[in-house]
């Protein structure tokens, strides 16, 4: 028989092997900047995990949910009867038994005067909108008997016109999603006069492109737990956002705040899937209240194709308006989005994500932004890694690259003659923001070094003039991007329904060990690991000693969670801060105790001394007399801890130079990645291991878009991607090894000096791989290619400029 | 209901189940063996890879009552003690998860790719793990790990970052060879 694991044992002996690499200038501190390998990993790689479906309880019941097989219809009558006859069924609901109390699925970001927010039950009650809107439920003894109780539900439906295609969506005449009309909001920008730059200009390109629907496709499936305790509530949820969720849980259901507690326990990838206020959430919650019992709900992965929201869905029209020489004179954007059926938690402000983003790293005199949201009969669309950043940089980065080709110029030379030099920033680009700092020539030097730049332009060239039928294409992606979610004021100026602080508290227990209370909440970002290093370094204890507690409200009450990029630039940031107010009490509590002025007193490695002498106090001994309380100084309580808030004045600019080669047969339009170099700018490092991880699952992901990923409807408004052999997201078969490195251009926006890196190379690839394609395609003429560029897409896209061209090439 | 007979970890089950229940929920609902998750419902992502009798399975895909009689091994019953298996040690060393969710699935996956090429290419590590989605790490260090618990496995003992070359066999006890047994070395640092 197997030992028992002593999961404890695991992580104390990994924990001693994972002093990877050299400290830095120990006067930087010795944790920061180094690759430590994460305590997070003992119970992951052990089995030893928390996920919410693990979660058993005593009476605990499952729930089941019929979903619409109907894109768009009336629902005319739901009988559960015959549901609740069947074995081991406790309950079955209709969307009707809840209407008085499931309220309206929230949507937190309003983005305009115009915006229409129709009412969004978590059951439908007389009308549903998308295939997969959950009509009714069962709640059974097992997962089992749920599902099988189901198909004894009887809901009969009145079929409507579904509504599938943004433009027809807006014609006149067009089926109505919901009664105020298809349009959900038009939100417009300008900086600088587009008129006047577009006049007369020398060159003007026109392109149109379309961002597919994607599936975000987190590994772990959505689950939820909602136990009744004591007078309230406790809700286990896969989520990457518990506080928002428990404030809007509150607002929905008329639950009283202070009686709900959200968990998020082990939350396995969210990619924005997860941040969300879902029906299954809210109606969990509600199950619970009414049956007085644990319930439990856990999606299939099919199940969550269908009703987990989707992500981009965009048809993006952008003009360029250039110089012969390449110099920009202005961007006008134009701006279709598929809302889906509902607006949820931020599902119209994603667009406005990437409004300020269409200028890029580049100069221009003007910029001309519109967006018109739409209802369709989809699943809604909300947060997708990015979200809105992606598609802008895809756009603008895409049409450098064809404003390259137009002018027959290097796209590296546009680039540098259009983008913000190193001594020019902080610099405030036309669409209003301040890059606080950045050095694109280091970042792209660097990258053109790695990949061999002009060896594969040679053969490039070399294949070109001897039409061999397997082109070589480069593609380029000079990338920036606002993230860091935060400043609360620019949140609340775009009228966003909530603050962009970060929380944290850092308390120093008794035997001196440290624990620290974040608001952010990790599910794989390293948070644990990454926020020991910070307070390791900023108290001068060892790394080991420190614990991070997070994903709880009932153990870190404030916060505003994980998504933007933002855990490290705003949530880390707070870490340290509430680090530095501890030490600002250890000291006033060492100056008492050394009976020294406040002032003598300086702190360094763990240890608060009396300038120019050896007496001293370690802060280990500051907890113990602290909480001993015998001799403190008038008026100070017994405890060593501080809570601590950050809120930046500036968003986190990221950037770097993606660089992509790709061999296309031209003959089966099969297109293999070759090479991809990758030299991202993410300020200062905490971790590398960890940053590293994370430039490199986003740039799979962002070439997951570029050449496998798409969500498709039949004309019904069916999803017929429902499971992960429609819905191809990369394996390790289908990827290279990426070649990534770093240059470091430190925030000025922040003590630490750090950017976002979460969602960096996901923003960056796709444009870098799809720019690489057509590349390849341009001696046949080809100037686009849809995404996601399959090998039938590819060979289309051949065979049609082929055709234009009478058949000469 | 028939009535099955199982060695999960180590520990023998006689387990009453409806000719449905899939191997993973027995493991997962009734047995508690929740280290194995489930990420798919057509056998797709890999999540639940389990060794059933010495191969990797995809528990979802196999009946309880298929493995009737059969030895199956979780991610959970690979470490004994505080050691971790060569493969869970390599995988934390190159830094082969975030999230964490398809590690399970990753790491018997692996272990068993191993019996059949006990020093995988990279493109022999990349084919072999077609059939185990990961969404986070982009699989470049899934495939060091994998080639560095190779190397373990085989008698090198940490074997430096992957992409060098094995057969550095440089001292150290050697490890457990065959696939599911714990390696005989410890996780402390060398």
């Amino acid at each position: 028989m197997t030992e028992q694991l002593d999961a404890g044992l695991v992580a104390r002996r990994i924990a001693g092997s994972d002093q990877v690499g050299e400290p830095r200038d120990p006067a930087e501190g010795r944790e920061v900047g180094r690759a430590r390998r994460r305590r997070e990993d003992a119970r992951l790689i052990t089995g030893r995990t928390r996920w919410t479906d693990n979660i058993q309880l005593p009476g605990m019941l499952h729930v089941a949910f019929l979903r619409s097989p109907m894109a768009h219809a009336r629902l005319t009558r739901v009988d559960v009867s015959a549901a609740l006859a069947m074995p081991g069924v406790v309950a079955a609901f209709s969307g009707r038994d809840f209407a008085g109390e499931q309220g309206s699925l929230p949507c937190a970001w309003p983005v305009s005067e115009d915006v229409v927010i129709p009412d969004h039950p978590p059951m439908a009650v007389d009308r549903v909108r998308y295939v997969g809107e959950a009509v009714a439920c069962v709640v059974a003894t097992d997962r089992y008997r749920a599902a099988d109780a189901l198909e004894a539900i009887e809901a009969d439906y009145e079929p409507l016109e579904a509504v599938l295609d943004m433009t027809e969506a807006l014609s006149d005449g067009a089926p109505a999603v919901h009664e105020a009309g298809n349009q959900a909001f038009t939100w417009r920008f300008s900086g600088g006069d587009a008129d006047a730059a577009f006049h007369d200009a020398p060159v003007v390109l026109d392109r149109t492109y379309v961002q597919q629907r994607l599936i975000p496709t987190a590994m772990e499936p959505r689950a939820v737990v909602a136990v009744p305790e004591g007078e309230g509530f406790t809700l286990y949820s896969a989520t990457q956002i518990p506080h928002i969720l428990r404030v809007m849980l509150a607002l929905t259901t008329g639950i009283p705040e202070h009686l709900l507690r959200v968990v998020a326990p082990d939350v396995g990838g969210g990619f924005g899937s997860k941040l969300q206020v879902t029906a299954e959430e809210v109606l969990g919650l509600l199950l619970a209240r009414r049956l007085g019992r644990p319930v439990k709900w856990t999606e299939s992965r099919s199940e969550g194709n269908l009703t987990a929201h989707h992500g981009r869905d965009q048809i993006q029209r952008i003009s360029v308006a250039a110089e012969r020489d390449g110099r920009i004179r202005g961007v006008r954007v134009d701006l279709l989005a598929d809302m889906g059926a509902y607006l949820m938690l931020v599902t119209p402000g994603v667009p406005l994500l990437g409004a300020f983003m269409y200028s890029g790293v580049y100069k221009m005199d003007a910029y001309d932004f519109t967006c018109t949201g739409v209802f369709t009969t989809k699943v809604p669309t909300d947060a997708y890694r990015g979200a809105g950043r992606p598609e802008a940089t895809f756009a603008i980065e895409r049409a450098v690259d064809e404003l390259a080709a137009e002018l027959g110029l290097d796209p590296v030379e546009v680039r540098r003659r259009n983008w913000i030099s190193r001594e020019e920033f902080p610099y405030t680009t036309v669409a209003g923001l301040t890059y606080d700092s950045g050095d694109y020539e280091a970042a792209t030097e660097r990258a053109l070094a790695l990949f061999g730049y002009d060896e594969l332009r040679a053969e490039q060239a070399d294949r070109r003039e001897r039409r061999d039928p397997v082109q070589l294409g480069i593609g380029v992606s000079t990338y920036t991007e606002m993230c860091g979610l935060a400043p609360s004021r620019v949140l609340g100026s775009l009228s966003y329904g909530a603050g962009g602080w970060e929380h944290a508290a850092v308390r120093l227990l008794p035997t001196g060990k440290v624990e620290v209370v974040t608001g952010t909440s990790p599910h794989g970002q390293g948070h644990e690991t990454s926020w020991s290093q910070i307070t390791a370094d900023a108290l001068g204890v060892p790394f080991e000693d420190v614990s991070v507690l997070h994903g709880d409200t009932a153990v870190s009450p404030r916060g505003m969670d994980t998504y933007g990029s933002r855990s490290l630039v705003v949530g880390g940031v707070a870490v340290l801060a509430a680090c530095e107010k501890v030490k600002e009490k250890a000291k006033r509590l060492a100056a008492h105790l050394l009976e020294a002025a406040d002032d003598d007193v300086e702190f360094a490695d763990g240890t608060f001394r009396v300038r120019g002498t050896d007496q001293g106090r370690t802060i280990q001994e500051l907890a113990l007399a602290a909480f001993a309380a015998h001799d403190l100084p008038d008026g100070f309580e017994p405890r060593l801890d501080a809570d601590a808030t950050f809120d930046p004045e500036n968003f986190s600019f990221p950037h770097g130079t993606h660089l992509c080669a790709v061999e296309a047969d031209t003959e089966t339009g099969r297109v293999a990645i070759r090479s991809y170099v990758a030299v991202d700018d993410v300020g200062r490092v905490v971790n590398p291991l960890i940053v590293e991880g994370q430039v490199r699952g986003g740039i799979a992901q962002g070439i997951g878009q570029a050449l496998f990923e798409e969500a498709v409807h039949d004309t019904g408004g069916n999803l017929l991607t429902t499971t992960m052999a429609d819905y191809l997201i990369p394996s390790a078969a289908d990827l290279p090894d990426f070649v990534t490195d770093r240059t470091e251009t430190p925030a000025t926006s922040n003590p630490l000096g750090v950017k976002g890196v979460g969602e960096a190379g996901t923003i960056a690839a796709t444009p870098a791989v799809v720019n690489a394609v057509v590349d390849a395609l341009r001696p046949h003429g080809v100037r686009d290619v849809p995404m996601p560029c399959t090998p039938e897409r590819v060979w289309r896209a051949l065979a049609r400029s082929r055709a234009n061209d009478g058949g000469t090439r | 209901m028939p009535e099955v007979t199982v060695t999960v970890d180590g520990v023998a089950y006689e387990e009453e189940v409806e000719p449905r229940l899939l191997l993973v929920h027995l493991l997962r609902d009734r047995l508690g063996r929740t280290g194995t998750p489930i990420g798919c419902d057509t056998g797709n992502c890999g999540s639940c890879t389990v060794l059933l009798d010495g191969r990797s399975a995809k528990s979802c895909s196999v009946l309880a009552v298929q493995a009737d009689g059969s030895d199956v091994v979780t991610v959970e019953g690979l470490a004994s003690g505080g050691d971790l298996h060569p493969m869970q040690r390599a995988f934390h060393e190159e830094h082969a998860l975030q999230c964490g969710y398809c590690t399970p699935g990753m790491i018997m996956a692996a272990i068993d790719l191993l019996r059949d090429d006990p020093d995988p290419s990279e493109e022999a590590v990349r084919r072999g793990l077609e059939g185990n989605l990961c969404r986070c790490t982009g699989y470049c260090t899934i495939v060091r790990a994998v080639r560095r618990g190779a190397r373990a496995m085989s008698g090198g003992r940490d074997a430096g970052p992957g992409g060098e070359a094995g057969g550095e066999a440089a001292g150290g006890p050697a490890g457990g060879e065959a696939a599911g047994e714990p390696a005989g070395e410890g996780v402390a640092a060398p």
